[in-house]
């Protein structure tokens, strides 16, 4: 039985995709739409009770949290595709404080974005300017720690493509693209250097072509 | 080399000490004054560049963010003290999808509750009531789905204790005591039942009982 991954048009679940299609491991996805309230109709919340995507089917086996995923999928097939995990103990401790600072981190200012640029007036939420300006505020220091940390080593853990780079994927496309904000990036010389990188990966690419996004 | 942990007194370090304690690892822990901005410093900084609690040196390797600390140790000590990770794979990713539960939907809205009502406090200020409503409710809303998962089985990844259950201990503490809001937690039977499994834990005793918190005049 294949993998089923649920909700792949939106930025969490394509981290999932990336990171199976990197393992070279086959899947089907299931469109659940947000905008339409479907995540929070009972038959979903028996997978995924937060009504939060993505959510993944593998046999009998329910898993949730994009970043619980991609790890379970990086430990099960780590003898097959690309090694995401680093080679030592070290470098794995390496890849889980990077996967924590993209979700702790980075992923909250840029997810801020997301909700009051993009998603608001397609909504008709309110948009709150205060967080907008938190936001990029807060983004603009993360972005120098990390082109400090990059002109030290080609990757976030280390001088190797890991996890922790594959999970800034999908939102950073939000960054570089739909939100308008791209000069962040093409400021920071190794920060620039570094996305052009992993976002020209033949499986991202993949993603993109296979799945849009809602914006 | 022994262990070091910069930072003790703040709950995200005592998720690492008390993961140090259950995999019998020795440590020793570092001084640094949030109050006084010691983690803003540049020599702090040199360590941890967000200028976050906790960092921890194990030799000359270097790593923060409680969490991945907590994963690094865990697996590093895997033969040694509690088994933190589960048995197999499966079990592995409930710890992981739990964990991320803890870090994503539990800890956002207890975090604010103690930076707008707790620490306010401390200062002898008011805090912002229609703030904490938000995050009550929030968490609130969290819970009811811990007590359906915990009615189902004994820790959060399944009928084991692991990472996913200790990463609640230092900020559920608070709720519990200083924040005066234990009530959420006792208004739900499961959770009411596991909170008391899992502090009464030996190594979260020493933790209470060896470090200090900086809202120690509130209790």
């Amino acid at each position: 039985m294949v993998v089923k991954v649920y909700g792949p048009t939106y930025g969490s679940p394509k981290r999932v995709l990336v990171c199976l299609i990197e393992k070279e491991i086959e899947f089907e996805t299931v469109d659940v739409d947000l905008f339409k309230g479907e995540n929070n109709e009972p038959e979903f919340l028996k997978l995924q009770p937060f009504g939060a995507v993505p959510v993944i089917q593998d046999g009998d086996y329910t898993l949730y949290e994009s970043r619980a995923i991609i790890r379970y999928y990086a430990e099960k097939y780590k003898d097959q595709g690309t090694d995401l995990w680093g080679k030592t103990i070290e470098e794995r401790g390496l890849v889980e404080q990077w996967l924590e600072v993209e979700a702790h981190n980075f992923h909250p200012p840029i997810y801020n974005l997301v909700i009051n640029v993009l998603f608001a007036p397609l909504t008709g939420a309110p948009s709150d300017q205060k967080v907008i300006e938190e936001s990029d505020e807060k983004l603009e220091k993360v972005l120098d720690i990390y082109e400090e940390r990059l002109s030290k080593t080609r990757y976030l853990a280390g001088d190797f493509f890991s996890l922790a780079d594959l999970s800034h994927l999908p939102f950073g496309h939000y960054l570089m693209n739909q939100s308008g904000r791209g000069t962040l990036v093409r400021e920071r010389k190794h920060v620039s250097a570094w996305w052009d990188d992993i976002s020209n990966r033949h499986s991202w690419k993949k993603v993109l072509q296979l799945y849009k996004y809602p914006v | 080399m022994v262990v070091k942990v910069y930072g003790p007194d703040y709950a995200t370090t005592k998720r690492v000490i008390v993961c140090l304690i259950e995999k019998e690892v020795e440590f020793e822990t570092v001084h640094v004054d949030g109050f006084k901005k010691e983690h803003k410093q540049p020599e702090y900084l040199k360590l941890q560049p967000f200028g976050l609690f906790p960092v921890v040196q194990d030799g000359d390797y270097t790593i923060y963010e409680s969490r991945a600390i907590l994963r690094y140790f865990s697996e590093k000590y895997k033969n040694q003290g509690t088994d933190l990770l589960g048995k197999t794979i499966e079990e592995r990713g409930l710890v992981e999808q739990w964990l991320e539960v803890e870090g994503h939907n539990y800890n956002p809205p207890i975090y604010n509750l103690v930076v707008n009502i707790m620490v306010p406090a401390l200062f002898g200020e008011p805090s912002d009531p229609k703030a904490s409503e938000e995050d009550e409710e929030k968490l609130g809303k969290v819970l009811d789905i811990y007590e359906e998962r915990l009615s189902k089985t004994k820790y959060l990844a399944g009928d084991f204790f692991s990472l996913a259950d200790l990463s609640h201990l230092p900020f559920t503490y608070y709720l519990m005591n200083q924040m005066k809001k234990g009530y959420m937690v006792r208004q739900r039977k499961h959770v009411s039942a596991w909170w008391d499994d899992i502090s009464n834990r030996p190594s979260w005793k020493k933790v209470l009982q060896l470090y200090k918190h900086p809202f120690e005049s509130l209790d």
